[in-house]
């Protein structure tokens, strides 16, 4: 039985810095960029009205920002921090090493173009950037999910058999700064579904088992200097620690769903059981699709869809299994692979099905970039193309650009 | 640290890249060309040497002197160059 929740208008920021509220955290250090602003501003008005705990410190930059979330991580502290495009292109150097300290952060990351020419509207190019980091990353598909999945992260990245920063990403203004309803747990609930730290133990130099922390009184060194005789190792346990997470990631998913009434896995298929046709895509874009998805299937057309929430850790089996008996899929990507075959989130859809015996024929269509629309019309476009390539069992040219001029 | 030692399995040491060992088992000596040589007949137990040394390899034994520690000396020569009194003499290690 779902305990009893509070309907508040909010848009993804603000249902963001809401969840951060509620969980309280030891330290945000951000600063503010376009369009995660929003995150930043609410939250320090929280400071500033004594409502959270938090030792928030406001940074010269966003190579600064997660630098500190890593220091405080690393003495113990629950950290957070927020930030888009460019800002998360400064931090580059420091997800590395806060994915390689093994460091719980979350941050949330509103989906932003990259530079240049500037643009501050959404696409995925600056998570993309990010996707070999060693961050989870997750993808939501509307405010409610970015309210629910920033409070389901902590216990992610916390998870002793992961130990991993989490990113947050929602679809910079389409979610960002749209309003919405968005169903909140209280408090209490959210206090002690997150409940405290719990460290994971290490051998310090001296042989002796402590807590993963910097503490006096037992002193450790994170991440000092490897040579080739054990840098490949500790990246051998980052590669453990994400092949780990997809398990985790689905039962914190299910315990939150337990106490919200809304379940979360690593994909989600929409209509898809018996569908012919299908997209396969992250965010915001995917809702849109559903009302596409309900249209054709009123005019008889099995269409479905499978949104991918989790691109990191990237769930092979559930892609597999969900969209092996297909005759053929679109895989939608809003980021340019510039020179690659095809987006990122296309690569690996179509990689993944390389080994099986039966798959659908496959083809890439690149969207959305610097916030271009993707309207219902657009995406029916994308339908028709797919049911064009079921009938023929041809794909005519794999790569398409959708919505671009000519 | 020698090519013969087994060194351990990704799952056997700690996480985070923590050492799991103290840097004093780490040897590093070996880096060295020239290694000082200290002439006690000429030392004055001033302890330059012990002060300016930049990795701490060079201890005061119970009766004063200095001594270096030829596990982590690096050979760099600043003892040589400080002592007051030139009675340490860098020789081919």
């Amino acid at each position: 039985m779902a305990v009893k929740q509070i309907v508040m208008g909010l848009n993804g920021d603000e249902a963001v810095a809401y969840a951060i509220k509620q969980v309280d955290p030891d330290v945000v250090a951000a600063y503010p960029i376009t369009p995660q602003t929003i995150i930043v501003e609410r939250f320090s008005e929280y400071v500033a009205n004594g409502e959270v705990h938090t030792e928030f410190v406001a940074v010269e930059s966003e190579h600064s920002a997660l630098s500190a979330c890593v220091g405080a991580a690393a003495a113990g502290a629950r950290a957070f921090t927020a930030t888009a495009a460019n800002g998360l292109a400064l931090m580059w150097e420091i997800l590395y090493i806060a994915a390689s300290c093994r460091l719980p952060i979350v941050m949330a990351i509103v989906n932003r173009a990259l530079s240049a020419p500037i643009n501050i509207h959404c696409d995925h190019s600056d998570a993309m950037g990010a996707r070999d980091s060693g961050w989870i990353q997750i993808f939501c598909e509307n405010s409610q999910e970015a309210y629910d999945s920033t409070i389901q992260a902590w216990r992610i990245a916390e998870h002793p058999d992961v130990q991993l920063p989490v990113m947050v990403c929602l679809d910079g203004f389409v979610l960002s700064h749209t309003l919405e309803n968005v169903m909140t747990l209280p408090n209490d609930i959210v206090k002690k579904f997150v409940g405290e730290r719990k460290f994971v133990t290490v051998k310090n130099h001296f042989g002796k088992e402590v807590p993963l922390i910097l503490d006096p009184e037992n002193p450790i060194t994170i991440g000092p200097l490897d040579l080739y005789d054990f840098y490949f190792e500790h990246k051998m346990q980052q590669i453990d620690a994400m092949g780990k997470a997809p398990k985790v990631i689905e039962e914190i998913g299910k315990e939150y769903g337990e106490l919200s009434g809304r379940t979360y896995g690593l994909v989600h298929p929409y209509k898809l059981e018996d569908a012919e046709i299908a997209i396969v895509g992250l965010g915001s874009t995917m809702g849109t699709a559903k009302i596409v998805v309900d249209k054709l299937r009123e005019k008889g057309v099995k269409a479905g869809l499978l949104r991918v929430r989790a691109f990191r850790p990237f769930p092979v089996r559930q892609i597999v299994e969900n969209l092996k008996d297909k005759k053929a899929i679109g895989v939608l990507d809003r980021a340019a692979s510039f020179g690659a075959y095809g987006g990122p989130l296309f690569n690996e859809v179509r990689n993944v099905f390389y080994d099986q015996d039966i798959r659908p024929l496959i083809s890439n269509y690149i969207y959305g970039l610097g916030g271009r629309d993707m309207p219902p019309q657009r995406l029916m476009t994308i339908f028709e193309d797919l049911q064009k390539i079921a009938e023929t069992r041809r794909i005519e040219k794999t790569v398409k650009y959708i919505g671009v001029r000519g | 640290m020698s090519s013969e030692e087994k060194l351990p399995g990704w799952r056997e040491i700690p996480i985070a890249g923590v050492p799991y060992k103290p840097s004093t088992e780490y040897k590093t000596g070996d880096w060295k060309v020239y290694k000082p040589v200290i002439n006690y007949e000429k030392c004055t137990k001033c302890m330059f040497c012990h002060t300016y040394c930049p990795d701490g390899a060079i201890k005061i034994r119970e009766d004063g002197f200095p001594e270096p520690d030829y596990d982590f000396c690096k050979g760099c020569g600043i003892c040589a160059e400080e002592c007051p009194v030139k009675a340490i003499e860098m020789v081919k290690d």
